[in-house]
């Protein structure tokens, strides 16, 4: 596959490796902020291999461990009534809310669907207009532009029984937030590649210079993301900490006009509850009250529900990098891939689930050496 | 509701023979079901144990031990790329008894039918079940039909059962792999989930992916030369290859490592998998089978695989290692370790 294979030669990966352990004089700390970018580092075992030379913090930039209990609270109820089709990406299907989860909910009755775009639900609702279709809008800016274009279209095709229940995030506050706590030890970003495609990078540039930390658009292939690495650690051990692009096959600095056009026509920036982490203020997106009729919350009136999170887990600690997975006293005794309580115990690369792979091997592997 | 069929009124002169579809009377054990026997089992499943219609048939078989298997197999759609829900009934069972080195001797077949099922749709089921009995030569005996009412039952579901005659020679058991066992995978893998996947309704992308469903004991048999040196067979199904390997691992008490590079997995279903967020790794198969074998007889497997068409590409994944135990590593392509664990539940596409 063209503009794939190359990005994961293991031949240009390993000699981003052995640059980035040449350059370094002290270990540094990078954050990834991207879920997708997690997922390549797990599975690539990427951390691993530059143990020493950088430590990698896995970021708040999984839409699905974000997404406040509240919302998936919501969406439960929603998903519960009788008339209604609710649709959603697939691994929402497993966060859990505060009693159950999507796919319980769909085992006791509910019409529960995962669909692999919005716009899929909204010919959904064309095709069942006795039912209330809900499509789950979760997501950076990276889907926003779907999730807009399924509620424009909604309104142009005048499809009433069509709905979408918000749950957006934006990343620079959420990278604002992390830098702003006093006990943040991140040193530098890789930035999401696909959000910038849409968002351009701008917005990045002030936070650059405020902060003093050096920003990497980065894609989500291995050798895409080494080169991010080994641009961040450049810039760090040169004392320079600016925005930079590493993901120029698909990132113009402006974005994509008329994807944030029309994501600004449908969206306004809100205050947004984030998992774990708690309010970050004009961190989310909301409906327009234009399209008030297009929002599932007001339609199906859920949105004063209010949620407190499970005092034991730790997942906003781990996510802005304050703890390490192990460090949370629920770790492998309360929460578990199979009971997990928050959600980066959920994606099988969230950071909770990915150190407790790797717990169990370690475990076992010393165990062998004892025996 | 429906009004259920009263065998009695079965002898009015309804002209029930002209019916397309399945309906409840073809399970009321009346004129209708013996019709559905005759006229779309029997021709189609045609052996002499079969045709006495007893209650039960009476099979030969060698003395020594038996093999069991039972599957039932509800997969939507009925109809896919590369097979049906008949082709595979077949394939599913008898590979799980050529998995255990046995040689299948007989079939059983039971049907749910939902009503309203259009009987041609019955008919190429029932044709590929046939036909796929017939390559492996092996007459299904016995069977049963119940008809559910519409909405009970999605179309038809299939149960089978294999019996198989071990062979005392060629014994492979998922607790008989050992440290420096070679693993091997006889083909392409995950096709059969992203082609079920493809065919799947609101799932719109066009795919030529088509399942892999095939009977795996003439596969089975290149390798009975080796003896007692084949460990384990397994054919990777539902949670694809990494669970087999985790099932495996658990069984014997020891650890697997898989090479990232080394598994063989078509570019077209790569590119699927890619697109929808699925890693091949936990996607079904249905006509690839998993061999640790001893590390001395790895070549000689090999070779005997890749003499027939099923294994053509066949080739060595990974070993059996004394460290780790119970845990499946993959070794991905930089050198990073990657633990490849069972799955809590059904695999889920991912957003980001």
């Amino acid at each position: 596959m063209k503009y794939l294979a190359e990005y994961r030669d293991t031949d240009i990966a390993r000699t981003l490796i052995a640059r980035i352990k040449a350059r370094v004089t002290r270990r540094w700390t990078l954050m990834e902020v991207c879920g997708g970018q997690t997922h390549t580092i797990v599975r690539q075992g990427l951390d691993e291999l530059l143990e020493g030379a950088v430590e990698m913090i896995h970021g708040p930039g999984c839409p699905v461990c974000v997404t406040p209990l509240e919302q998936i609270d919501k969406a439960l109820a929603i998903a519960a009534r009788p008339n209604v089709i609710f649709t959603s990406f697939g691994d929402m299907l497993r966060v859990p809310g505060s009693e159950c989860d999507l796919q319980q909910v769909r085992a006791r009755g509910g019409d529960v669907k995962v669909v692999y775009s919005p716009l899929d639900a909204l010919a959904l609702a064309q095709r069942h207009p006795e039912k209330e279709v809900v499509f789950f809008a979760v997501g950076f800016e990276t889907t926003a532009p779907a999730n807009a274009m399924s509620v424009w279209r909604a309104r142009e095709l005048g499809v009433s029984n069509f709905s979408v229940l918000v749950s957006h995030v934006t990343v620079p506050p959420a990278i604002t937030a992390i830098l702003e706590a006093p006990d943040n030890r991140v040193q530098g970003f890789l930035a999401a590649g696909h959000v910038c495609a849409v968002m351009g990078y701008t917005e990045y540039e002030p936070i650059a210079a405020k902060y003093k930390v050096p920003i990497i658009v980065t894609g989500f292939e291995p050798v895409d993301i080494l080169e991010g690495m080994a641009m961040a650690v450049n810039q760090l051990e040169e004392g320079r900490h600016e925005v930079e692009n590493q993901y120029v096959r698909s990132v113009r600095r402006t974005g994509t006009e008329p994807a944030r056009a029309l994501v600004a026509q449908v969206f306004e920036l809100a205050n947004r509850q984030w998992r774990g982490i708690g309010e970050i203020p004009m961190s989310g997106l909301r409906l327009r009250d234009e399209f008030a009729a297009y929002d599932a919350e007001r339609k199906f009136g859920v949105g004063g529900l209010k949620v407190t999170e499970p005092e034991a887990c730790k997942a906003g600690a781990v996510l802005t990098g304050r703890i390490k997975p192990p460090q949370c006293p629920a770790f492998g005794t309360l929460c578990t891939p199979e009971r997990p309580l928050g959600a980066p115990m959920v994606s099988t690369e969230g950071a909770c689930s990915a150190y407790y792979n790797l717990a169990k091997y370690r475990t076992s592997e010393s165990a062998e050496a004892a025996s | 509701m429906k009004k259920k069929v009263n065998p009695v009124a079965l002898s009015c002169p309804v002209p029930l023979e002209a019916t397309d579809r399945v309906q409840l009377g073809h399970g009321s054990g009346g004129k209708l079901s013996a019709q559905l026997v005759s006229r779309h089992f029997l021709p189609y499943f045609e052996n002499a144990a079969l045709a006495q219609l007893g209650d039960a048939s009476v099979v030969a078989i060698e003395s020594g031990e038996l093999a069991v298997s039972t599957d039932t197999f509800v997969v939507h759609p009925i109809e896919f790329p590369g097979g049906n829900i008949g082709s595979l009934s077949v394939h599913g069972t008898l590979n799980d008894v050529a998995m255990m080195g046995a040689r299948a001797v007989c079939l059983t077949a039971g049907f749910v039918l939902e009503e309203g099922l259009p009987l041609v749709v019955l008919d190429r089921v029932i044709a590929a079940m046939a036909s796929a009995a017939h390559e492996a030569g092996v007459p299904i005996v016995a069977g049963d039909t119940k008809v559910v009412e519409r909405g009970k039952a999605d179309g038809v579901y299939i149960n089978t059962t294999g019996l198989g005659a071990m062979d005392a020679g060629f014994r492979p058991a998922p607790a008989r792999a050992q440290a420096g066992d070679a693993i091997l995978v006889s083909g392409p893998i995950a096709r059969h989930g992203m082609a079920i996947m493809a065919a799947r309704e609101g799932l719109s992308f066009e795919s030529a992916i088509t399942s892999d469903s095939a009977c795996l004991a003439p596969l089975v048999d290149t390798l009975r030369p080796l003896g007692m040196d084949v460990h384990v067979l397994r054919d990777p199904t539902r949670g694809g290859v990494a669970s087999a390997l985790n099932e495996i691992a658990v069984a014997s008490g020891v650890g697997v490592e898989i090479i990232d590079g080394a598994l063989p997995v078509p570019s077209d279903v790569h590119a699927a998998c890619e697109l929808l967020g699925l890693d091949p790794l936990y996607v079904a198969n249905e006509g690839v089978l998993v061999a640790f074998v001893a590390a001395s007889q790895a070549e000689a497997a090999l070779r005997a695989l890749r003499s027939h068409p099923l294994g053509a590409e066949a080739t060595r994944i990974g070993n059996v290692v004394a460290a780790h135990a119970r845990i499946v590593a993959l070794r991905t392509a930089l050198g990073g370790t990657r633990v490849v664990d069972l799955l809590p539940g059904d695999q889920l596409p991912r957003i980001c």
